[in-house]
């Protein structure tokens, strides 16, 4: 079969903030660059991030540094995260983000003209740079204009990959299809880096597009990487609840940082009715001091609101289960209410929150700035993903790069809010860079024709299956229930061992879809394929959180309520064995360095 | 508390256009309403019950990312922004954006657009010291000073403007012609307070800005609520009437036979 061939020093699959920035790094290396993208370029998930990007610059308090920002992502994510990884996340943010500055991107300014930083949950003081609330589609835009002048990166627009080719133990190559004519497409490439984002589509109730369904995962699981404690997702507790059209569409917590507040029916702010041991002498002991912190008082406490995103939403799931929810099973959040506060509170608002306002105005018929919004948790980020060195950002696979939400370690247990941004621009860059240089010590590798004359023919085989036997769309829909239902949010064992068996049921229902009609533009055939790389990746993500017995950051265990010092030690790393299964073990965490160590000692 | 009632399950026909490559026609289909529902639903219904490879694009389903273009009852809208509470009894129609080459169903080739924006003369900031930069290089600007720019990075490439713009929509000037949302780029950049670049002379030569004759169309369908018109071209559009039609300058010009 003739197939289309490009030949790349570095492969990026994925061109959200994360592939490329990788893919700028690497062409600045001297690097001929792919970038692969599922969609259009410019319309990757990082357009959805909202509340800003977390950056110790001391803009706004000049107490904050590198230190704290390190201990912070350390306290949210439980411990378990890769201290490497935050080490370098907290040190390289701030020049990242002015980076982005000389590139184009246009921040909101303090009085003194610098870029301004917001409060949000999880860290100590406003640290996160923002355009109102479209931060996300600020940072994709500066790095596609920025992109599109460089003549070393060639862009493969609405274009899947399929598979990983390996030579030997390296990586050389991928397999994809054009979405649009449905031709498939090879590439040579001496490293590839995967940036495609997460998995909410596993999930009934989620933030995330139809194209966040674990491919990187997949696709690097299959070539050999070894994936880190998949059980950690993070479900955002405020999405949208109503009306059902929009249910799971996120409501930034940019809304809770400038003042607005959690209650339940009875009117009753529930968040301070559980504060969890380790933030209680960071969290505002009343409404007052809550307030106050909100509107820039250095000697204030933060609402219990801005807590991390793990608890708020399950005390959101806590008063809902308990009968005192919004009529639509959410909770409500209202920023209206500080208009007793502060005059002109209507203009603040939308001036501060002009997305949420339009969100809600056009979507919901609700006007935030006089009424109260419905929300309840939403599937939102994957913390778990393709384990890497934190320096260099390669997998266990020689070649095989991951960045953003692809790759894991830097979030442990709990994503803090803004700190996604952040990674992507500091570990794409990293991984560019390092792919470049390994690139470039490299010589071409062996396409092995039959593994992608093999991959073609699975790709065509839903062609060819009989018509109507298995729809995709309904077996995809089968499995999001079963996952939201057995795997969310509170866990138990039996619950999911019952969801791996439907996976397994799941699985051979997978083979039996079909996709009638041709090749050219058709996303029935597209779903089919998708498919495979969800069940791999629920699969995984049910197996760690099985392993896991105990509740830490987004695991929450019903069985296992409190945090074990045992789990505390170890990371779930699952990787294919030899004859296909899935294997899974627990691997020691490495300890502190004495200096991050004497850090956490120090910031407390 | 919310405007949108629960209504009991109605039904609605759509009437999608589907085709490939230019030829095709309008097929009916019936998708069950729910309260507050976007044309986008009743399409991913269509497509999970009946047709299983309609194509279409999406991606945020939240008026985010500008993918679900097309025209409903025949206006360029988002589908994921259009409620069907918001459209007039009767049947609904589904057709792709008229101003691209179709490609199939509701999707169309936008890559003419990523062309445009190639042409444009990229941020270009002002060197260490000027005005408006710091000695470590930091920008200060104030707040208000970047906001004329913030209104225009608010675009989020849905290409409507581009669509409904009759100098690409009835008169296919591509050639010559970069459209509205180059122009909201090129003011982003130009009001950009530390920018130094001058993106005049691809205004007037290549980006064709005197076709567009200020009729507000852009201005309309934008679903960013972007000031098209009235705050990114008519300010070009002055700009270059200045530079190239003042005159005194042309006369300056003539005489130093200076071309810019």
């Amino acid at each position: 079969m003739e197939i289309q061939t490009f030949e790349h020093d570095v492969l990026v699959i994925g061109a959200g903030g994360a592939g490329m920035r990788a893919a700028i790094e690497a062409a600045d290396a001297g690097c001929s660059v792919g970038l692969v993208c599922k969609s259009l370029l410019g319309k990757a998930h990082t357009v959805m991030a909202e509340g800003g990007i977390a950056a110790a610059l001391g803009n706004v308090d000049d107490r904050d540094g590198w230190k704290t920002h390190f201990a912070d992502t350390m306290r949210g994510g439980q411990y378990v995260n890769n201290s490497r990884m935050a080490e370098l996340h907290a040190k390289e943010a701030p020049e990242r983000v002015r980076e982005l500055e000389q590139w184009g991107a246009v921040f909101d300014r303090t009085k003194d003209g610098k870029i301004l930083q917001r409060n949000f949950g999880g860290h100590r003081y406003p640290r996160l740079a923002h355009v109102g609330d479209r931060t996300g589609l600020e940072i994709i835009r500066t790095l596609q204009d920025h992109s599109v002048h460089k003549s070393q990166v060639a862009v493969y627009m609405e274009c899947c990959i399929t598979k990983l080719l390996k030579d030997g133990e390296r990586v050389v190559g991928a397999l994809g299809y054009y979405r649009e004519k449905g031709r498939f497409v090879l590439f040579k490439a001496k490293a590839v880096i995967i940036a495609t984002g997460g998995l909410g589509k596993a999930f009934e109730i989620t933030s995330n597009s139809w194209e966040y369904t674990g491919d990187g995962y997949s696709l690097a699981y299959h070539a050999g990487a070894e994936l880190l404690d998949m059980e950690f997702i993070q479900f955002h507790p405020t999405g949208m609840v109503w009306p059902p059209s929009v249910r799971g569409i996120l409501v930034t917590e940019g809304v809770r940082g400038e003042g607005g507040v959690l209650r339940n029916k009875d009117g009753k702010r529930f968040m301070f009715d559980d504060i969890p041991e380790n933030y209680r002498n960071q969290t505002a002991k009343d409404i007052e001091e809550g307030w106050r912190y909100t509107q820039g008082d250095k000697h204030a406490m933060r609402p219990p609101e801005l807590l991390t995103r793990d608890h708020v939403a399950r005390c959101i799931n806590r008063e809902v289960k308990a009968g005192r929810g919004s009529p639509h099973g959410g909770v409500y959040l209202d920023i209206s209410w500080i208009k007793e506060r502060i005059p002109n509170a209507r203009e603040y608002i939308k001036k501060k929150l002009p997305s949420m306002y339009h969100q809600f105005m056009e979507l919901g018929g609700i006007d935030i700035t006089t009424e109260a919004m419905e929300v309840g948790p939403t599937t939102h980020y994957t913390m778990g993903g393709i384990r890497v060195d934190g320096d260099t950002q390669m997998s266990n696979v020689p070649g095989l790069f991951a960045a953003g939400e692809s790759a894991a370690g830097l979030h442990g247990a709990n994503r803090l809010g803004g700190n996604s941004l952040s990674d992507l621009l500091v570990f794409g860059k990293r991984a560019g860079e390092y792919a470049a240089k390994y690139a470039q010590q490299q010589q071409p590798g062996w396409i092995d024709e039959a593994e992608v004359k093999a991959s073609m023919d699975w790709a065509l085989h839903f062609m060819d299956a009989p018509k109507g036997d298995e729809n995709p769309y309904k077996l995809q829909q089968d499995l999001q229930k079963s996952m939201q239902a057995l795997v969310g949010i509170v866990r138990k064992e039996d619950e999911m061992l019952t969801a791996l068996e439907k996976i397994k049921g799941y699985n051979e229902r997978a083979l039996k879809v079909a996709a009638p009609a041709n090749r050219e533009y058709n996303p029935g055939w597209h779903t089919c394929m998708d498919l495979s790389n969800l069940l791999t990746v629920s699969e995984a993500l049910t197996r760690c959180a099985i392993e896991r017995k105990e509740s830490r950051g987004a695991q929450f265990r019903d069985d296992f309520p409190e945090k074990s010092k045992e789990f505390g030690e170890v990371n779930m790393i699952i990787k294919k064995a030899p004859d296909g299964a899935m294997q899974l073990r627990r691997e020691p965490i490495k300890p502190l360095t004495d200096e991050l160590q004497g850090v956490i000692k120090e910031i407390g | 508390m919310s405007s949108i009632g629960s209504a009991a399950a109605a039904t609605r026909t759509f009437k999608v256009w589907r085709g490939e490559r230019g030829t095709g026609e309008f097929k009916s289909f019936t998708a069950e309403i729910s309260p507050g529902m976007v044309v986008l639903d009743a399409i991913h219904q269509i497509q999970a019950t009946q047709a299983p490879d309609l194509a279409c694009r999406w991606n945020c389903k939240a008026g985010k990312c500008g993918s679900c273009s097309a025209e409903v009852n025949g206006k360029p809208r988002l589908m994921c922004l259009t409620r069907m509470e918001s459209l007039p009894d009767g049947d609904v129609t589904v057709t792709p954006m008229k101003s691209f080459p179709s490609i199939k169903d509701l999707v169309t080739d936008v890559s003419w657009n990523y062309e445009q924006n190639k042409k444009i003369t990229p941020f270009t900031p002002a060197k260490r010291g000027a005005a408006g930069v710091a000695a470590d290089g930091t920008f200060r600007m104030q707040q208000v000073d970047v906001e004329r720019s913030q209104e225009f990075r608010k675009c989020i490439e849905c290409f409507l403007c581009q669509d409904t713009c009759h100098v690409i929509r009835d008169h296919d000037k591509k050639e010559v012609f970069s459209g509205p949302r180059f122009f909201v780029r090129a003011a982003s950049l130009e009001m950009h307070p530390v920018d130094t670049a001058d993106r005049e002379p691809f205004l007037k030569h290549t980006g064709g800005i005197g076709f567009c004759n200020i009729t507000k169309c852009c201005t309309e369908v934008c679903p960013e609520h972007i000031k098209i018109t009235d705050n990114a071209i008519i300010p070009l559009k002055e700009r270059v009437a200045d530079r190239y039609y003042d005159p005194v300058v042309m006369l300056w010009r003539w005489m130093f036979k200076k071309k810019g």
